[in-house]
Formats: C-alpha cells, sequence, structure tokens
C-alpha cells in the first residue's frame, strides 16, 4: 500500500474543506472497497479523510411518512431497522443479501453507494481498463466477461456495480442529500450513479469536494408489498448475476403501482422504466409481466459470455412480480 | 542527504479488556498492527481481500475484517481478538468445545469463526442450525470441516445455558 496523509473530520463542513484543500484525496467510512482497492494499489490516494466520527448514524422518520438514513448507517444496522423491515422490506433483504456478516458491520449506507465496480479486469493492474487507466481499453469487451454488463454499456466500458442495497434504493426512488463547498443539494438516486459512455472512470455524478450526508426514503406505503432476488452463483456471499427489486400494488386484478429496478446488468442501479410504464394499469397476469419484462430487455445487448443475463432477468423479473402479485392480493 | 521524518501514528485503545497503546506505519491495517506491531498472531492472514473472515476480530463487539479496516480506526475502541476470550486461566466455551469435538483441523481458519460464533452467542443464546449457518457464512474453513464447527457452536451453546451436553458419537457426517 502506499503512504498516505491521514485526518479525521468530526464534521461535514471540515470533511469537505480538507477534501479541497489536499490534492488526491479520499474520504473514508467504512473502508470494505477502498482499504482493499489500496492494498492492490488501485486506488492511491495522498490523503484519506476519515469521516467515521460524523453525527451522521441515526435512522430518522420522517414527517410525512419518508426516512432518513445517516450516510454513516451501518449496513447491518441498516438491514435490522424495524420501520425499514416493515416499510421497505425490499432495502433489508437487499443488504442481507450482499457480503458477510463481517462487512456488513463495517460497510456504511455512504460507502455502498461508492462502491466501484468488481470487474475482474478493473482489479488486475496488467490488464487494459479504461476506468482504472482512462485511453489503455477494455480487455473485458473481448475477455471473459460473464459477469459484466447487458444495459447501458459503451465500447470503452461494460463493468457493473456491485451493490444490491443501491437496486433497492432505485425501486424505492430515494434521494441522496450531499454536501459541499457551500452548497447542499439532493440527487434522485437513479442519478447518481451514470453510464459509462467514454468516460468510465467516473462512476457517479458527485462533485469532487461532495461528501454524501444521507439518504431519503420517501413515503411509499405500497413498498410493504416488495421485495428482493438476487441470483448468483452460491447461495451467498458472491455478487450478483442478476437481481431484481420490485414493489408492486394490484387493486382489483389491476396494477396500480409499481416500481422495479435490476442489478447486475448495468454500470449503474437499472431502474426499469419501460417495464413499469408496461404494467402500470393493465392487469396482473403472467402475460404482461413477460410482456414488461421483454419490452426492458429489448436494448440489451449481450457478450460473448453473458448472453444468458437477457433471459436470466427477464425470468427473474416474471418470477418476482407473479410472487408480489400473489402475496399482494392474499394481503 | 537528509532523510525525511518517518512517521508514525500512535493511538490507544482497548484491547482483549487492556488499555494497548502502540505506533506504527499509519498505512498499516488493523491486522498488520496486532501481529506486527503487537504480537498478536492468533489472528490470521488470509485472502486480505475481505472474503474469507480468517482475519475476523470483534470492534466494539462486533465482528469485522481487520484485513479491511485501518489500524488508525481503532483508537479509543474496544478490540477483542481470540488471545481474549478465555476468562482467566479457563478457556472460553467455544474453545473447549471446538477442541472436544475436532472442529479445528489445520486450525488456520478457528480464531475467525470463534470470535464470530462468540458474538452470534451473545446475541441468541440458543440459535437453530440455520442461524448458525447464516452467521458463519462470512468464515471459509479450506479443511471444509464446517459440520464439525456447527456441531461445537451448538454443543457451546448448550454449555453456557448450563445444560449438561454430550458429545456427539463420532461419525463422518455429524450425529449418528
Amino acid at each position: 500500500m502506499k503512504n498516505f496523509a491521514y485526518a479525521r473530520a468530526q464534521d461535514a463542513d471540515t470533511a469537505v474543506q480538507l477534501i479541497t484543500q489536499n490534492q488526491n484525496a479520499k474520504f473514508l467510512s467504512g473502508g470494505t472497497n477502498l482499504v482493499d482497492l489500496m492494498r492492490e494499489n488501485i486506488e492511491q490516494p495522498d490523503h484519506l479523510i476519515d469521516v467515521t466520527g460524523l453525527p451522521l448514524a441515526q435512522v430518522e422518520e420522517l414527517p410525512g411518512g419518508g426516512v432518513s438514513i445517516g450516510a454513516l448507517v451501518r449496513n447491518s444496522h441498516l438491514a435490522a431497522n424495524q420501520i425499514i423491515r416493515e416499510r421497505y422490506p425490499v432495502l433489508s433483504q437487499a443488504i442481507l443479501m450482499g457480503a458477510s456478516a463481517q462487512i456488513r458491520n463495517m460497510a456504511t449506507t455512504g460507502g455502498n453507494l461508492m462502491q466501484r465496480t468488481r470487474c475482474y479486469y478493473f482489479y488486475d493492474t496488467d490488464a487494459r481498463c479504461n476506468k482504472r487507466e482512462p485511453g489503455t481499453g477494455c480487455d473485458a469487451l473481448e475477455g471473459f466477461n460473464r459477469i459484466h454488463a447487458i444495459l447501458g454499456a459503451s465500447d470503452d466500458c461494460i463493468a457493473t456495480h456491485p451493490s444490491d442495497m443501491c437496486v433497492a434504493l432505485a425501486a424505492l426512488d430515494a434521494t441522496v442529500h450531499v454536501t459541499g463547498t457551500g452548497v447542499e443539494r439532493t440527487i434522485p438516486i437513479v442519478e447518481f450513479h451514470r453510464l459509462p459512455e467514454d468516460t468510465p472512470q467516473i462512476d457517479t455524478n458527485l462533485q469532487p469536494d461532495e461528501l454524501i450526508t444521507s439518504v431519503e426514503l420517501p413515503a411509499l406505503p405500497f413498498a410493504r408489498n416488495s421485495m428482493y432476488r438476487k441470483v448468483r452463483d452460491r447461495a451467498s456471499y458472491a455478487f450478483a448475476l442478476v437481481s431484481v427489486a420490485a414493489a408492486l400494488e394490484v387493486e382489483d386484478g389491476t396494477i396500480k403501482n409499481v416500481r422495479l429496478a435490476l442489478g447486475g446488468v448495468a454500470h449503474k442501479p437499472w431502474r426499469a422504466t419501460e417495464a413499469e410504464k408496461v404494467l402500470t394499469g393493465a392487469k396482473a397476469d403472467e402475460e404482461i409481466f413477460k410482456r414488461a419484462a421483454a419490452e426492458e430487455l429489448k436494448a440489451a445487448r449481450g457478450y460473448k459470455h453473458n448472453s444468458f443475463k437477457i433471459e436470466l432477468a427477464e425470468r427473474t423479473i416474471v418470477s418476482v412480480l407473479k410472487t408480489l402479485a400473489s402475496e399482494g392480493g392474499a394481503r | 542527504m537528509s532523510r525525511k521524518p518517518k512517521q508514525k501514528a500512535h493511538i490507544e485503545f482497548t484491547l482483549n479488556g487492556e488499555t494497548a497503546e502502540v505506533a506504527f506505519a499509519p498505512h498499516k491495517t488493523l491486522l498488520e498492527v496486532l501481529r506486527e506491531d503487537l504480537n498478536l498472531t492468533g489472528t490470521k492472514h488470509g485472502c486480505e481481500l475481505g472474503e474469507c473472515g480468517t482475519c475476523t476480530v470483534l470492534v466494539d463487539r462486533k465482528p469485522i475484517l481487520s484485513c479491511l479496516m485501518l489500524g488508525l480506526d481503532v483508537e479509543g475502541r474496544e478490540v477483542t481478538t481470540v488471545e481474549g476470550m478465555n476468562e482467566g486461566a479457563q478457556l472460553h466455551p467455544l474453545q473447549e468445545t471446538f477442541a472436544d469435538t475436532g472442529a479445528a483441523q489445520c486450525g488456520y481458519c478457528t480464531p475467525g469463526f470463534l470470535l464470530v460464533a462468540k458474538e452470534l452467542l451473545t446475541k441468541n443464546p440458543n440459535p437453530t442450525r440455520e442461524e448458525i449457518k447464516e452467521a458463519l457464512s462470512g468464515n471459509l474453513c479450506r479443511c471444509t470441516g464446517y459440520i464439525k464447527i456447527y456441531e461445537a457452536v451448538e454443543l457451546a451453546a448448550a454449555k453456557m445455558r448450563g445444560e449438561s451436553v454430550e458429545l456427539p458419537k463420532e461419525s463422518v457426517y455429524g450425529y449418528e
């Protein structure tokens, strides 16, 4: 690991000041991804600003029924929270299907959003990677690309975003609260992460001096009928090949409300808006679920080793919607 | 030519119930600080990528991976390693049952398993087999002796609840 200077911030303003005053500086929270990348010499910051001492570790109910999740709330704490389990089960399930208990005890909400891809070529400093070293090329395009993107990829990068939590947040229409030099703003979760285009080295639309302070979930009563399904190569402790986060409200056999997002398929958590359009107002049956899934995957493009993901994603969407339609109907 | 002064981090924290003070190169992980600067080699180097659980220690009573945490981050916190599991001269019930059942084969993964199991039994004194599997799912045993590990945790749990326990009969796949 390359040596670095280390500073601790006790409040957000100081943290932002420190990151603007120092060249090549990074915020450090749980460290489960950043420390790993530093050990592998993929990230080489000269300064670390430790933000774990900031008072941002609370889950709070908001007037109007929403919930505010502090950026430093640990993944294990959030997944176990009673309000989250009751009102947004999809979020609790998604978190518990990620990583291991030890890592969930360390990893934070803000850090989860800032995870970098798990593309093998990004991790291999002998390989060409436009994300790690812009302009060098992408060895995943012609290489072993089983885990790679089928939606929204570019000729420069076909990496996927590894988070489960963020897929649930995308389905729930969460917003990310950030603070920068004298400015606070909110970013809808679907605009927080970006597609690779020709600048895959940039993962998010967060500015270099901005710090995530919290994630807000809007009131979404029908999200009580929500779930997360993750398809992976082994039953625990693996990243998603395909995952689906969904919430569904069916009234008199008709789909009144639906939220659908996919993981493991793109450079960002993929909100399935095309499928939602097909579903909203339609009769809730398997035929429409299939049509919606096909509509969403119409734009998909498979590579040598990952074309199976297209059908897998369609089938997983149908299966999740069927489950939610039958459970929601029974309630 | 003058050399740049070498900067060391200097922190104080609670280690296995006692105050520890240590100075180390700031880039060291907690795992490296424990092993190299505090000479506690019970915590093992494994994959160092956050995948195997072998380097697990408890920080503020929660299992974390010491290979992914900087040593600097435990300042003022409470760290428990496998060396801190025994109570005086008495082994922790988990250490006893791991030894009695042969749950430790090569033994390399054992410290990590012991600490995760300790935290599980603190939270849940009577876990089901499924709950034990789930709790230990972040720890790999490459001797693949998982059945004996589950049995050892169940036995220790029973002991700690004050129940009289008998070792399971020797068999290849758990109970006869």
